[in-house]
């Protein structure tokens, strides 16, 4: 195993271990902890620590050190957990996952607040007092080695010892004890390692031998007299006898020499055997520790995409297969009622069950997103001086992996938004009559093939009147223009659009909410706002399941079959007489419901047709994608809605504008699929007329 | 004969590299993932070493030294405690439990080959 895949192995350890201080953490928020969750909680922060120090992460170590000392306060109750030191360490927990971020993109740099949080960590650790196992008198060190540190606690006076040079001679006195041999001991393994350093003499004293009859084979007889000469220092012969401190009688005596007292410290046994256990740590019994752990986890796989993501190729691959296989029997005239075609079924049943256990293995709960959420809040909190109340809802719903990966960062936007500017701050709150603590609720939930993720607070809802305002003073729409609540909402959206008067440190951070728009719908995903003044706001995504399956309008232009992605389209019209009005030479625009949306023609964007057909005697399909203006799309027919199974042209083709993939359908034909962002946008650039409209947005 | 090893931590990342430093250096390892997988692993064969983490779901290090060394099978094996912690006290009560010896984490490859070789040449 190389270096690489250990640090893999590492950072993945690291992922699971943050996921499960974060989720022990958010219990001890809630006070639904129990001691096993506080134990769980300090075992993820040591694990890091251990695994860290592997890799000279120094940064990552020594903070994981101090975390660990309060965490073990708190679990050994010496330390009181109020809401400030609750406060420390979740903010501690924030630190540590970017710590090993850092350490993961290796960037070499500190996260901002680690310097003030440990010392805030520093601070509660004294506090609390050292507790008796990770004290802080242990002083962790990085070097720390076996051999290096001399554990007899008796030697403490012969710190120039280890300087001697030259030839000294020790005599070391040495009578085991019955624990020593039961701690899997062998002295002459010791006397071995003494025969390492220098020219040994070993005299064994058998003085205390019983009569064979007598004689207990656990017991201890013998003791031995060993003269180690040569160039050895005291520390050296002391970590020969480590293990064995407090199982022994040991002597070390110094001879010939003159420069020293005469020393013949007896290190006695200190009684380690009957020492009582100073009780610190997980102190209960197994079996207890066992029951309280109900939720254990079961062991996982660890799969490389690649192969996963060739699988859901393959299975695409066959679902098309049985699509084709059905299609060409029925075309056959094979009875309806048939054996094979009662086969066919089955195998189209076992098709899609094979899909769905496909993709449930990228399935993912969005937990770790929303857990990573809670954590924008704390920041976005603590940074506006705003008290925010962090719920999920739903969080065990799983979505596809790469869609956790991609929503991360308009989530991110999203609540920090809403702790930004829909939160109003304690003092307004309160003088709503709203309690002084802000509510912000992340829930998911599958719904008809699709996941809903809404992100929702309770603050002051959106000034509709400012966003208006704003909107018509940057030109986004006509100054007397009559725009309808979700539409002064979806404003929001429109490109370069920022409702905060200033840009705060938190959400102006150059992306507005339409890169937001726009990564959601990269993604097949819808997003719309709801929001009641006074009483907050709401942000829903919905998204399909999956990014390889898409749901798709079959339609045919030019004799051509053509997909478009279903979530782009807002409706299909059979415009009438009157509905379609001439504009410029050749354009033309789609009245409705007092909006005009100009119209184009799918076959001749994509170069299938050139002739010029009549909007009036063709289908038109209303789409808006990303922060494109909507546009009708007139097609010939719309034939089918059905799933299709995306296959990048890119990689055995190229890229084609106007085109995102394709697909083949059950007839074993390909077919095309439109990528409406760029119709729209090539649509808008084919035509030159400058065209004043009022827009639907 | 190759001297064999049963190394349990909760810890992938340190099992992997107990793993390779041990493999790289001629030993037999197997790997238990928790304290209890760890003395069930004990029980299925003979093993002429065990290294173990302290701080561990599942029963802990404690734990295992003090089931191991009251197994009717190779009670006397010699254990090493793989630990975070060079505080003294740990390792008292880990010597009081009957661990033989211990390698405080991080670890240096020779290290713990070292102390390995060292509690196991009776062995194998």
């Amino acid at each position: 195993m190389s270096m690489d895949s250990l640090k893999a192995t590492f950072f993945a350890e690291c992922e699971d271990l943050l996921d499960a201080l974060s989720e022990g953490l958010a219990a001890m928020s809630d006070g639904t902890a129990d001691p096993e969750t506080v134990n769980a909680i300090f075992r993820a922060v040591h694990s890091i620590k251990g695994s860290g120090g592997a890799f000279g992460l120094e940064d990552l170590v020594s903070f994981a050190h101090i975390y660990e000392n309060v965490l073990d306060q708190i679990r050994a109750e010496t330390l009181d957990v109020t809401p400030a030191v609750m406060k420390t360490v979740l903010r501690a927990s924030d630190v540590l996952a970017a710590l090993v971020e850092e350490a993961h993109a290796e960037t070499g740099q500190q996260p901002e607040a680690m310097a003030a949080v440990k010392a805030e960590l520093t601070a509660l650790s004294s506090v609390g007092g050292a507790s008796s196992e990770s004290g802080l008198e242990d002083a962790f060190s990085f070097e720390a080695l076996p051999f290096e540190a001399i554990e007899l606690s008796d030697l403490g006076d012969l710190g120039d010892a280890g300087e001697l040079t030259g030839d000294a001679r020790y005599q070391i006195t040495f009578k085991p004890e019955r624990a020593l041999y039961e701690n899997s001991h062998d002295p002459v393994i010791l006397f071995m390692a003494l025969a390492d350093l220098g020219d040994v003499v070993v005299e064994c004293d058998t003085d205390a031998l019983p009569v064979l009859a007598d004689i207990d084979p656990a017991e201890s007889y013998l003791s031995w007299t060993v003269t180690v000469s040569g160039d050895v220092s005291r520390e050296e012969i002391g970590a020969v006898f480590e293990f064995v401190e407090g199982l022994c009688t040991l002597e070390i005596a110094l001879e010939e020499t003159e420069t020293l007292p005469p020393v013949g410290d007896a290190v006695e046994p200190d009684g380690a055997v009957d020492a009582p256990i100073t009780a610190a740590g997980p102190s209960e019994p197994a079996g207890k520790a066992r029951q309280s752990a109900p939720q254990s986890k079961r062991p996982t796989l660890r799969v490389d995409p690649d192969r996963v993501d060739r699988l859901i190729n393959t299975v695409g691959e066959l679902i098309i297969n049985q699509a084709v296989i059905s299609q060409k029997v029925v075309a056959s005239g094979i009875a309806q009622n048939s054996d094979l075609m009662a086969d066919l079924d089955d195998y189209g049943f076992l098709a899609r069950d094979i899909q769905e256990g496909v993709m449930a293995i990228r399935a993912q709960p969005v937990k770790p997103l929303f857990q990573r959420m809670a954590r924008i809040a704390r920041e976005a909190g603590d940074a506006t001086g705003k008290d925010v109340n962090f719920v999920m809802e739903g969080e065990m719903t799983e979505i596809d992996k790469s869609l956790v990966e991609r929503l991360t960062d308009p989530m991110t936007h999203l609540v920090r938004n809403a702790v930004d500017h829909g939160l109003e701050t304690g003092d307004e709150r309160r003088a709503a009559g709203k309690s002084s603590q802000g509510q912000l609720c992340l829930s998911a939930e599958h719904r008809s093939g699709h996941v809903m993720i809404t992100v929702r607070d309770d603050g002051r809802g959106l000034n509709r009147e400012k966003i208006l305002a704003k909107a018509i003073e940057r030109g986004l729409v006509a100054k007397d223009a009559k725009l309808s609540e979700a539409e002064i909402d979806n404003l929001l959206f429109a490109p370069g659009f920022s409702t905060a008067e200033t840009v705060t440190n938190l959400s102006g951070r150059g992306v507005g909410m339409d890169v937001v728009l726009t990564e959601i719908q990269s993604m097949g995903g819808r997003i719309a706002i709801s929001s009641e003044p006074g009483k907050g706001s709401e942000f829903s995504i919905s998204l399909p399941l999956t990014l390889a399956v898409l749901d798709g309008m079959v339609v045919t232009v030019a004799g051509q079959t053509l997909v478009l992605p279903l979530s782009c389209i807002i409706e299909t019209i059979r415009p009438r007489t009157g509905d379609i009005r001439p504009l410029g030479p050749n354009g033309h625009v789609l009245s409705i419901r007092g909006a005009f949306v100009p119209v184009v023609s799918l076959g001749a964007i994509l170069g299938l047709d050139n002739s010029c057909v009549d909007p009036e005697s063709s289908v038109l399909v209303h789409i808006q994608s990303g922060g494109a203006n909507p546009v009708a799309v007139s097609v010939d027919d719309i034939s089918d809605q059905r799933q299709v199974v995306m296959k990048s042209l890119e990689a055995n083709y190229g890229a084609i504008p106007g085109v995102s993939a394709a697909t083949i359908l059950g007839d074993g034909k390909i077919a095309l699929i439109v990528d409406p962002d760029a119709v729209s946008k090539m649509a808008i650039e084919a035509d030159e007329t400058p065209i004043t409209f009022e827009l639907e947005i | 004969m190759t001297t064999s090893v049963l190394a349990i931590d909760d810890s992938a990342t340190i099992r992997a590299l107990v793993t390779q430093t041990l493999e790289n250096a001629g030993f037999d390892v197997t790997t238990a993932v928790d304290g209890q997988d760890g003395v069930d692993l004990f029980q299925t064969r003979r093993f002429d070493a065990v290294i173990t983490d302290i701080n561990m779901p599942n029963m802990d290090g404690f734990g295992v030294i003090t089931a191991i060394r009251q197994n009717n099978v190779n009670p006397r094996v010699p254990i090493l405690v793989l630990t975070t912690e060079s505080g003294q006290s740990l390792k008292d009560r880990a010597r009081a439990a009957g661990a033989t010896g211990w390698i405080v984490k991080p670890f240096e490859d020779t290290a713990l080959v070292n102390v390995l070789r060292r509690v196991t040449l009776g062995a194998g």
